[in-house]
């Protein structure tokens, strides 16, 4: 042990924790044998296809699935008449699986059918009659908020909504502190601009799928590709009217999710439809049905105001946030009003958000959900006061960032954080000291993410050989197994091959939060090493049992009992595999366990820097280099953290220059397909650097904070603002596909 | 007794205080009493919230212990991608 | 709708099945051969998820037929490896970390094997426009192109050896 005088935070030198070992579910997902959501199969299975809303906005005046029910092959028709309302907190998820007297949006789920086959299945969707009244629709949040605007919900505004709003205005928050006039009155110069970001969809490659089986006695069983099997089992055991004990829900291999798998889609229609028909039901979403029909994040409109002084003090920051969240309430804006400031140390700052309410898909959390918007605002404005102020970008930044002891823009004081660590390492990188060429210019941005815990078991079962079995209860999407075995194994002194680390069905183990919020590894983590003391403490209890000694004389070392000290007596000391050996003889099976609500995830933060090239014949934007600086408190499986630096940063490299949801006046969306909706491919891009600074986290044994979802949160306005050096031209509007920027450069230069 | 950060938009419910005083031991004690105190809040407790102690963030957690000086934030309900 | 019989050669096994006539060459290699490494992201050539070859070139199976296999040689992330050994490419994209979620990893391994196959000695660009129709969402690519390049110089040296 050794104490890290920085911080006061206790470290150690770690064996395992901080390796590079091969995944242990690498070898089936190298050689196809790795079972996603669509590869699974049942007997008897029938398969299950959606009818979808063409129009953004409807009455569904009557559907009749007379003439597909008598198609030959067809077992099961449900529409909404098949479900029972499940009250307030399921309504809208049920709602959005399928609609009850209105479709919302385009793409907007109506009935379904299951069939002896997909062509079958396929056909029959054709016979269904729907009679459809279309309703005037909103597509743009703006547009949306404006008194007179098509109403979606008649009562959806809670308290927090002051009157004079259209009816789509569903939520209002407020943030900040100080005195955000005076703020602005100190300042030397102020800016004040106005964004809008496009809709992103999370993108993963995998669509959504699914196989129920529903039982006439009551029990099912479910599998799929989610996020979180536990949530599945409570919103579909909700739905569907059926105690959670009777639904198993396991959790498939998963091709990604990002959040957009964090709720559900298709599950209770599979599960409706296994009801009915008595047999097993399988659905696969197309892609289109992905694009049409589940998460993408929040479009946003949003106006920042900051001050500054000449030597480049922040002394104010507002931001007025407008976030739609498609047919529900439920957007993120929240988390960006709270967050949207969160790098800097500010006296004055005050951040208003608004939750409105359009006709398109539900939004579903996707990384960091409504930070990277927020952060886009307002590293934009702080740019521009440094290029106009001439100062140095990453110096501001320092002089202003937020720092052990901050009043964080959100309310509470922040304990150990890593922004400055990030900072102070960017500036002695060599891409800072990189040269530029014509047409080429270099931004940076910060990032922050609250990360969470939450609720968390863990049980570890000693095997008879010495070997451990880790059982845990989240899916796995990065490589967390690679990091629960590699803790495992570091606390109990055993290499990492002797650890296998499974993912536990709803069944099986106690409950578990969804894969979210960058929990996994810091929370499951925790868990991991608390169920491994747990085991260690009943292996040290037979050993002193053996010896004849007190328990609290003997220690766990290296992977072996040993009495505690000259006191306790000779004893040679016992191994993990020694002790396992003779579980039986001296009581029983050895295993550890730990449950949890797992608080102190410890915040995140990254600075991200960005060399673009603009052609300024065509508008197009390459990244030339991009270097991503972010504290992971412990990097537990560094090539895995770099994968989530990486990632992250390159997901908000395509919601910065290429990917958004594009509607139509009739309020179709225009491009759900790959093709379309351009995702950043290999050519696309450099080798992304990750740096990984580690600021422990006092909050977690080993100081892991979370890493999945930061790395998101600075790249829209880190290549912002590098397009700005480039081309001289500040854009407001993402994504700054070619079109975009060309025109923004031929009005500059007219 | 702690004092309790309430976000701006709540604000409406205590009388435009920022910052309230609720004697209470516990998570559950201080949202009861909360709620109890300003009746407006309620609903938004009702629907779910986060509250963050010195710094920490807890969800749920109705058994983190407060103490008389302890830095007390509302919070809306986090979660994450 | 009647079925067509289909004899085709699968990782060099012979095989026949029956398909409908719209059926795509990745479902059938899915449902009617249990060959589920094979993966639809998209099921129209956009992703890659479902890459595999077909008398050597490197395809989208979900843009070709069943009935399109009749006679040829199919070759899919199944055959990649020999027996238990693992093929140089799986073998540096686990060592390099080339994989997050691991659904498109089927289709990269099958397409930088194409790649392999005509070039041995890559560069960094041949490898990332070669790989372009093969979309990862969770790695930004970094390793797997990493990987690629890895595996390819590890190939030669084997290659040099033998």
């Amino acid at each position: 042990m050794a104490l890290d005088d920085k911080h006061g935070v206790q470290t150690r030198d770690f064996k395992i924790v901080g390796t590079r070992p091969v995944r242990p579910d690498g070898l089936e997902k190298v050689t196809g044998k790795a079972r996603f959501g669509a590869d699974m199969a049942l007997p008897g299975m029938l398969i299950g296809m959606i009818l979808r809303s063409p129009h953004a906005h409807a009455h569904i005046r009557s559907i009749d699935a007379s003439k597909a029910l008598a198609l030959p092959g067809v077992k099961a028709v449900v529409t909404a008449t098949d479900f029972q309302d499940p009250g307030d907190g399921l309504r809208d998820i049920l709602e959005n699986c399928m609609a009850g007297e209105k479709a919302l949006y385009d793409g907007h789920a109506v009935a379904a059918v299951a069939a002896i086959n997909r062509s079958v299945a396929k056909r029959a969707l054709a016979l269904i009659d729907v009679d459809y009244e279309a309703l005037p629709h909103v597509t743009d949040v703006d547009a949306a908020m404006r008194p007179g605007a098509p109403a979606l919900h008649e009562d959806a505004a809670d308290e927090s909504v002051p009157d004079g709003w259209s009816k789509n205005v569903v939520r209002r928050y407020e943030f900040g502190h100080g005195d955000v006039d005076a703020g602005f009155a100190a300042a030397d110069e102020v800016v004040e601009r106005s964004f809008r970001t496009e809709a992103a969809h999370q993108g993963y490659i995998e669509p959504h799928a699914c196989v129920a089986s529903f039982g006439g006695d009551g029990q099912a069983d479910l599998w799929c590709c989610t996020q979180g099997q536990y949530m599945v089992r409570a919103t579909c055991a909700g739905i569907m009217g059926i105690e959670v004990a009777q639904l198993r829900v396991t959790a498939s291999e998963i091709g990604g999710g990002f959040g957009g798998k964090t709720t559900v889609f298709i599950e209770p229609v599979a599960l409706a439809l296994s009801r009915k028909a008595g047999k097993p039901v399988k659905i696969v979403m197309s892609r289109e049905e992905v694009f049409r029909a589940t998460g993408p994040t929040s479009s946003s409109s949003i106006d920042v105001k900051v001050g500054m002084t000449k030597d480049g003090r922040i002394t104010a920051g507002s931001a007025e946030l407008r976030y739609q969240g498609g047919a529900w309430p439920g957007s993120p804006v929240e988390f960006g009003a709270m967050s949207s400031f969160a790098a800097y140390d500010l006296e004055n700052v005050k951040t208003v958000g608004w939750d409105v309410v359009t006709n398109r898909p539900k939004q579903a959390a996707y990384r960091a959900p409504g930070a990277p918007m927020a952060a886009f605002a307002v590293e934009s404005c702080v740019d521009e006061l440094c290029k106009t102020l001439g100062l140095d970008p990453l110096d501001v930044r320092l002089k202003n960032a937020s720092r052990d002891g901050s009043k964080a823009s959100y309310g509470p004081t922040f304990d150990k954080i890593g922004l400055t660590a990030t900072l102070a390492t960017a500036k002695t990188h060599p891409h800072l000291s990189a040269p530029l060429g014509p047409n080429q210019g270099r931004g940076v941005a910060c990032g922050f993410w609250f990360n969470f815990g939450g609720d968390t078991c863990v049980s570890m079962n000693i095997g008879s050989d010495g070997t451990v079995s880790v059982i845990e209860g989240n899916p796995d999407i990065g490589g967390s197994r690679a990091a629960m075995s590699q803790m495992a194994a570091e606390e109990l002194g055993i290499p990492f091959e002797k650890v296998r680390t499974v993912i536990a069905d709803t069944s099986s183990l106690g409950y578990n939060e969804v894969t979210d919020g960058s929990r996994v590894t810091f929370a499951v983590g925790l868990a991991t090493i608390k169920a491994a003391r747990d085991a260690i403490e009943k292996m040290c209890a037979r050993a002193a049992a053996l010896w004849g000694i007190p328990a609290e004389a003997v220690v766990w070392e290296d992977g072996c009992a040993k009495p505690a000290g000259p006191n306790a007596g000779e004893h040679e000391p016992m191994t993990l595999a020694e002790i396992a050996a003779v579980a039986s003889e001296t009581g029983g099976p050895i295993a550890g366990h730990y449950e949890v609500n797992a608080d102190g995830a410890g915040v995140s933060f990254a600075t991200h820097v960005c060399d673009v090239e603009v052609d300024p014949e065509t508008g197009a934007t390459k990244v030339l280099r991009y270097t991503v600086f972010q504290d992971a408190g412990k990097a537990v499986h560094p090539a895995y953290v770099e994968g989530q630096f990486q990632g992250g940063a390159v997901q908000g490299i395509g919601w910065a220059l290429n990917e958004e949801y594009i509607y139509g006046e009739d309020g179709r969306l225009q491009n759900p397909g790959f093709l379309d909706y351009r995702i950043p491919v290999a050519s696309d891009l450099p080798m992304i650097d990750a740096v990984i600074v580690e600021v422990p986290n006092p909050g977690h044994p080993y100081g892991v904070r979370g890493v999945g979802e930061t790395s998101i949160v600075p790249p829209l306005a880190a290549v912002a603002n590098a397009v700005s050096a480039a081309c001289g031209v500040r854009m407001t509007e993402l994504p700054m596909s070619p079109p975009k920027l060309l025109k923004a450069m031929s009005q500059k230069t007219a | 007794m702690p004092k309790v950060g309430i976000w701006g938009s709540l604000r409406d419910a205590t009388d435009g205080l920022a910052e309230v005083e609720v004697d209470a031991a516990n998570v559950r004690q201080l949202l009861d009493r909360l709620a109890e105190a300003y009746p407006g809040l309620a609903p938004q407790i009702e629907r779910g919230v986060s509250v963050s102690i010195d710094g920490k963030i807890y969800r749920n957690a109705w058994l983190a212990q407060l103490k008389p000086d302890s830095e007390v934030f509302l919070l809306p309900r986090l979660n994450g991608g | 709708m009647s079925q067509i019989h289909v004899s085709t050669t699968v990782n060099g096994d012979a095989v026949e099945f029956l398909c409908e006539p719209d059926e795509t060459l990745l479902d059938a290699l899915r449902d009617r051969l249990g060959l589920t490494g094979t993966k639809e992201g998209c099921g129209t050539g956009d992703c890659g998820a479902c890459s595999v070859t077909v008398d050597g070139r490197l395809v989208c199976s979900c843009l070709v037929l069943g009935a399109e296999a009749n006679g040829a040689s199919v070759d899919t992330i199944e055959g990649l490896g020999q027996g238990d050994a693992l093929h140089p490419l799986q073998r540096k994209f686990l060592e390099h970390a080339a994989l997050q979620c691991g659904v498109c990893t089927p289709g990269f391994l099958v397409a930088a094997k194409s790649l392999l196959d005509r070039n041995p000695d890559p560069t960094e660009t041949e490898v990332r426009y070669w790989l372009a129709g093969n979309l990862c969402r969770c790695t930004g690519y970094d390793k797997i192109v990493r990987a690629v390049i890895d595996a390819a110089a590890d190939m030669r040296s084997q290659a040099a050896q033998s």
